[in-house]
């Protein structure tokens, strides 16, 4: 029997297609980073298989490209380099951004709260090339006069400008987390009749613990990937660091430094599509890290 | 009135979310314009019974509905269109819900989605309904406020007037007085006994004596089955073949 | 003695509850006076620079001289680009995953996908946008492979914004208008987008501040180190502000001090205009709520 319940009209279709179209938008995310990684890949890939070799690319602090006679590919020096800005970064970043997501999450309240909000999510917004440029311009100077050194490109002024700039963001996360920890805690520990701080160290942190170590992990990822702002304040001479007045070279940085000076195909254009993809999948493990942690609390 | 085919026919419903049984292999018949009420206590699976008949486990990914529900003598379970379906039957739960959009819009909107464009239609239709849902007097200067921001009692004869727009066949209502004052709940009691010359109602109702002035029949769930259905008065004061439905009732548990 | 009178633990307490949040404090403050030193400096320094023929003329003799328009305008360019491809994208993934994404594995990888978007360095997305727009596609340097790659970098922005907004609309909105008959997409159409629109607009200008600033993206996909001429179409390369500065501050010699600083003035304005308008925005609208 056909009745009026079983006529599909073009509202019925169009649902359909609507429905369709914003599966399409949905997997467009994960077409566009296979993509990526693929892209990436079969640039690299005539490298990969061919002059590579693991031990000096990840053994060798020698990285000599453009070397007409006997290039060679070591990466060494510049895991160093990026290794140790990220680190100071992190120095600089991790205690600053979780005490400020403390403060704001726990002490903070009304307007005092919503103005240090805003402020913190402006200064995320700076763009890379300006933090470069105040490296370069403000940075630099300040550091040669301040310590009397040389130069004043270096791990120091890259690893500051690297850790202000993660700040911001690792300090939104880190309050998020906190702000998810629920009021109950809290109130049934003031009800014991603990004060605000007992609160915050005993009930709250560590059940936010979670949600502030991705967090950081997420400062990593950002350290690590940053390319303007180090390619600019850090110097960019290939080193392995023993100070933090020492100039170093970032892998981000090598890549936009010479990309630009590669005849497409050649040996240094797929080293640097090589780079490519071990920064890809690095961050790749440490933005799936920071998600399983999270994914940890929840099951909580 | 007893021979007339029925509007509804259920058979075996069972209504499961995840290992939870709502519902256990209810069947029961609903006649053209009579009030069919449905009673018992809270969890009884009323509100289950309801959200089945309007296809709403689409809702509810949790939700799984087993048997027939035959409307019409078509089964709902197997139509190819549920929006058409949805628009035959009305429903207003106990939370009532204004859209955030204007009083107006809240009413038209039904209408709009079955393709009425004039605004006299539109215009005619708003008003029927918020006079039969008791509301018109109260907004009539302001139909372009918002829907969501009335109180309470105003939404739910918002919801009611809006589960009217589209002309049901069948209206389905939940413990609607939960959020009305008791003189509108006479008014709206007075609609849809008017009402059931056209349309044929489902009621549950929490309130045994809601059941007892409206009802022509009535069904008596409780813990997820059917106990007893039969004439409204019977059970108050008739034969009852379970003791369980009398003791309710007359209120010795709810 | 009085029993609420203070025992000496609870003096200690109080003193100790004081210093802590004290300590907190002055975290907040270092993290933030730095910066407002340095953007000071920024415009001190940069301020002396800014002339209306500073924003309306050619650079000039090697890019010391001048001004900056075609960067101004090739980074127009680049951002409308951007947003027309990955506006109509993102809203439509968000829509999906807001309104229609069953709870199963694809959406977790979907989810996935979307925070490795937003994670992976934006040089690696540079080296996408080289093969996949400019060689691949075919594209070359151009405006439009440049956006493309900006496009896809920005793609978590719009969707994780309009997501939220998407969802700050109740559930039971939704499943009234379904009760009336209505189909999933009649929903959205009438009652969840009209209600998360200008949430969504929030997200897209926060996207546009964002691409606005981008240097690495661009460098090999579109943008030129130095073209004195507008883009007649999407096909051609163009200058753009962010390349602009990192150029005049480290690959061109002689330039004067006060030029790079009224470039970055000029772009950190942009930005953060931006950026502050939408946060106003949606200031705004949680003051104005519709339920």
């Amino acid at each position: 029997m056909q009745t009026d319940l079983d006529a599909r009209g073009f509202d019925w279709y169009m649902d359909r297609a609507v429905a369709v179209g914003v599966f399409v938008g949905g997997i467009s995310a994960i077409v566009f980073i296979i993509g990526i990684f693929l892209f990436v890949t079969r640039e690299g890939l005539s490298f990969v298989i061919g002059p590579m070799d693991l031990k000096e690319f990840f053994g060798s602090i020698a990285w000599r490209p453009t070397s007409i006679r006997n290039p060679t590919y070591g990466i060494l020096a510049l895991m160093a380099g990026t290794a140790s800005v990220t680190g100071l970064a992190m120095l600089v970043a991790v205690p600053f951004s979780l005490g400020a997501a403390i403060y704001i999450a726990e002490f903070a309240t009304g307007r005092t709260r919503e103005a240090l909000k805003v402020l913190v999510e402006l200064l995320a917004a700076i763009p890379s090339v300006v933090w470069g440029f105040i490296g370069l311009s403000i940075m630099n100077p300040l550091i040669i006069d301040l310590f009397d050194v040389p130069i004043g490109l270096t791990v120091l002024n890259a690893g500051v400008i690297l850790g202000l700039m993660a700040a911001p963001i690792m300090t939104t996360i880190a309050e998020d987390a906190l702000k998810a920890v629920p009021d109950s805690y809290r109130e049934a520990a003031e009800a014991m009749g603990a004060t605000r701080w007992q609160v915050v160290f005993q009930v709250v942190l560590p059940a936010a613990k979670n949600g502030l170590m991705a967090a950081i992990l997420l400062g990593v990822g950002r350290g690590f990937g940053e390319t303007m702002a180090v390619l600019m304040a850090s110097g960019h001479s290939i080193n392995i660091p023993t100070s933090p007045f020492d100039s170093v070279r970032a892998l981000t940085a090598t890549i936009a430094a010479e990309l630009g000076d590669t005849a497409v195909g050649s040996d240094h254009y797929g080293v640097l599509f090589t780079l490519g993809i071990f920064l890809f999948l690095v961050t790749f493990v440490i933005n799936l890290t920071a998600d399983l942690v999270v994914r940890g609390v929840r099951e909580q | 009135m007893v021979d007339a085919a029925p509007k509804l026919s259920v058979r075996d419903l069972t209504v499961r979310y995840g290992d939870f049984t709502a519902l256990d292999r209810i069947s029961l018949d609903v006649l053209p314009n009579e009030i069919f009420g449905i009673i018992g206590p809270a969890n009884s699976g009323k509100t289950s019974f309801l959200r089945a008949l309007n296809r709403m486990e689409e809702f509810q990914p949790s939700m799984k509905v087993e048997g027939k529900i035959y409307f019409n003598g078509q089964d709902i379970t197997a139509v190819r269109n549920v929006y058409r379906l949805r628009q035959k039957v009305g429903v207003v739960f106990p939370l009532p819900v204004g859209l955030p959009m204007s009083i107006y819009e809240n009413v038209a909107f039904g209408p709009r989605l079955a393709g009425v464009r004039k605004r006299s239609e539109l215009d005619e239709i708003v008003e029927r309904c918020l006079r039969r849902a008791a509301l018109w007097d109260e907004v009539k200067d302001r139909l372009n406020a918002l829907g969501s921001l009335l109180s309470g009692g105003q939404q739910q004869r918002l919801t009611i007037a809006r589960a009217l727009s589209q002309d049901p066949e069948l209206l389905l209502l939940d413990e609607f007085s939960i959020a009305v004052d008791p003189v509108t709940t006479m008014r709206i009691e007075d609609v849809l006994r008017e009402l059931k010359d056209e349309v044929t109602i489902i009621l549950v109702t929490n309130l045994v004596q809601q059941a007892r002035r409206l009802a022509d029949r009535t069904a008596f769930f409780l813990e997820s089955e059917l106990v007893e259905v039969g004439v409204t008065e019977d059970l108050f004061t008739g034969p009852v073949v379970d003791q369980r439905t009398r003791d309710y009732v007359e209120g010795r548990f709810g | 003695m009085s029993m609420f009178a203070e025992t000496s633990l609870n003096q200690r307490n109080r003193r100790v509850e004081w210093l802590v949040r004290a300590t907190f404090l002055m975290m907040t403050i270092i993290l933030i006076v730095p910066v407002a030193l340095i953007l000071g400096v920024l415009v001190t320094k940069g301020a002396p620079a800014l002339s209306w023929e500073f924003l309306t003329a050619v650079p000039r003799e090697g890019m010391t001289a001048g001004g900056i328009m075609p960067a101004l305008v090739g980074t127009i360019w680049i951002v409308l680009v951007a947003l027309i491809a990955s506006v109509p994208i993102g809203v439509a993934a968000a829509i999906y995953l807001s309104e229609y994404a069953p709870d199963n594995w694809l959406t977790r990888v979907i989810n996935l996908a979307i925070i490795n978007l937003a994670g992976v360095p934006s040089i690696v997305h540079a080296l996408f946008g080289l093969g996949a727009f400019v060689t691949f596609a075919g594209f070359g340097t151009s405006i439009l492979a440049a956006s493309l790659t900006l496009a896809v970098m920005t793609l978590p922005v719009v969707i994780v914004s309009t997501r939220e907004s998407l969802q700050s609309v109740p559930h039971a909105f939704r499943e009234a208008c379904w009760n009336m008959g209505a189909t999933k997409w009649q929903t959205i159409r009438r009652v969840v987008l009209p209600n998360s629109i200008s949430g969504i607009l929030t997200g897209v200008i926060l996207e546009v501040s964002r691409t606005a600033g981008e240097t690495a993206p661009i460098m090999f996909t579109g943008a030129a180190f130095f073209l004195p001429f507008l883009p007649q179409s999407v096909f051609d390369q163009t200058m753009a502000m962010s390349l602009h500065l990192y150029v005049v501050s480290t690959q061109v010699p002689n330039v004067p001090e006060a030029l790079p600083y009224g470039v970055a003035l000029v772009l950190i304005l942009m930005v953060l205009t931006m950026n502050a308008t939408s946060i106003a925005f949606r200031v705004y609208l949680r003051g104005k709520r519709k339920w």
